[in-house]
């Protein structure tokens, strides 16, 4: 067998591809984090509306992005692939267990599965919608004409199901988040007394930071803005 | 004898390799919290020895936590609840009078159940035969310190190599993976010049074994190591980890 191809069927490989996507999608968040905050500024949608042009005109963001679907879809393949041959490893299960670790990092496959499910809907309401379909029209300040994404948000932020399935989802991530990001660092081989506590803390406070921050943005829409 | 305690023991039976088992009801009095776990068991046997029915098969050696022999599931975790230290060096002190106790064997493809609470654990020895050695001519032994090896390196391949190989980092990993173990074996000799020459190929050539064996992958829980009875540190995965990526960079298999 090839070397590439075997290198990538064993399990080794295989959570290799999981930490580097995976650590590659945690600064995508950091990056829609930052754009999403927009929709907190109280200026009809001026801010969001230019970075939602400037996220679908940029051809440099256009690129990164097609890295971006690949990356989340091979996150997700490889995740499938791995949970199934660990799930072989052990056909019969014990009665009792009494497990000594985290219980994020022992419901990664739920907490993706959430994950994942949220992203398919995620880009259904707002990444689909924006591209394929007719929206209300914005005028941005140096007379642009764009789609009227701001306003999408805001009117699905209007339903208090979805703003609190929202909410359920951000705690997945922040969870999946939790022991990813350090888990991440460990199959890259790194761990070292001088960096590793630095991606442990880090890694804490970028989960617990990331779920809150974009959890809040459709609490305060829904709470202050209607 | 005042003190002694009456438990009820909930132990996995299975006539052979291909029978199905079933988890089976024993009780047992008057023992001594003195005892180890696996005397208790001897206690046990005896019972039913005299009951003229088959006792317990269960795997034990050296009874010192050295052999790496002894592998229950004790209700829940691999050589039970006390940590860094394995079935043997388990007392009954560590259980109360009336308890339930639920035994079983470890739980991995790779580790089939012989009989009862033995499994095969042939699956670590194919591993080790794959690549952890080094190549040296026989003949005279070489003088101890005729390679000079710094004390911090000598100290950390020392902790790898206290490895006993009993499968409890397997028997507690939802993945039923191998890592802790083969990163212990991976990581006494990559600590070490002597390890050097053939590191590469070493790596290479245990993590096919492993895959090949059937354990699953490492989603780093750290399971392993809280039940490890040897304590044996997350840090080593990182370095075969390590081992392993620089050696399918730079290796001459292609």
């Amino acid at each position: 067998m090839n070397w590439f191809v075997k290198t990538f069927s064993g399990s080794i490989g295989r959570k290799l591809l999981m930490a580097l996507t995976g650590l590659f999608l945690c600064t995508f968040l950091v990056i829609h984090l930052i754009g999403n905050l927009q929709l907190l500024k109280t200026d009809g949608g001026e801010a969001f509306n230019h970075y939602a042009k400037f996220m679908t005109s940029n051809p440099l963001i256009k690129t990164v992005s097609y890295l971006l679907y690949t990356s989340i879809l091979a996150h997700a393949v490889f995740a499938l692939l791995l949970t199934i041959a660990n799930r072989k490893a052990r056909p019969q299960g014990y009665t009792v267990v009494n497990n000594q670790s985290s219980w994020s990092s022992r419901n990664m496959g739920i907490l993706g599965t959430i994950v994942l499910a949220f992203i398919v809907f995620h880009m259904k309401d707002f990444w689909a919608e924006y591209h394929f379909e007719d929206l209300p029209m914005y005028t941005l300040q140096d007379g642009t004409v764009v789609k009227d994404l701001y306003l999408e948000v805001m009117n699905a932020f209007k339903s208090g199901i979805y703003v609190a399935l929202y909410v359920v989802c951000m705690g997945a991530i922040g969870f999946h988040l939790w022991h990813g990001f350090e888990s991440g660092f460990q199959t890259l081989g790194l761990n070292h007394k001088k960096y590793t506590p630095f991606i442990k803390t880090t890694g804490k406070v970028f989960s617990v930071a990331i779920s809150i921050a974009f959890a809040i943005i459709p609490l305060t829409v829904y709470f202050f803005r209607q | 004898m005042s003190g002694n305690m009456n438990l009820t023991l909930k132990v996995w039976r299975q006539k052979d390799e291909k029978s199905k088992g079933k988890i089976v009801d024993y009780q047992v009095k008057g023992i001594s919290p003195d005892m180890s776990f696996l005397e208790m068991f001897d206690v046990l046997n005896e019972d039913i020895i005299k009951k003229g029915e088959t006792p317990i098969a269960f795997d034990h050696d050296c009874r010192e936590g050295i052999c790496g022999s002894c592998s229950m599931h004790i209700n829940g975790r691999p050589h039970g609840p006390k940590s860094g230290i394995t079935t043997c060096q388990l007392h009954m002190r560590s259980f109360k009078d009336g308890d339930t106790i639920v035994v079983e064997p470890w739980r991995a493809a790779a580790f089939p159940v012989l009989k009862d609470l033995v499994v095969d654990r042939s699956a670590f020895d194919r591993i080790i035969q794959s690549g952890g050695f080094i190549s040296v001519n026989t003949g005279e032994a070489p003088d101890a310190n005729a390679i000079p090896i710094p004390k911090k390196y000598a100290d950390e391949a020392f902790d790898a190599a206290t490895c006993i190989g009993c499968g409890a980092c397997v028997a507690a990993c939802k993945n039923s993976s191998a890592m802790l173990f083969v990163s212990a074996k991976i990581s006494q000799l990559a600590l070490l010049p002597q390890g050097e020459a053939e590191a590469k190929q070493r790596v290479e050539s245990m993590i096919d074994q492993m895959n090949e064996e059937g354990f699953g992958a490492c989603s780093n829980t750290g399971a392993c190591t809280a039940e490890c009875p040897k304590e044996i540190s997350q840090v080593n995965i990182a370095r075969l980890n390590r081992e392993y990526i620089s050696a399918k960079l730079t290796s001459d298999n292609v």
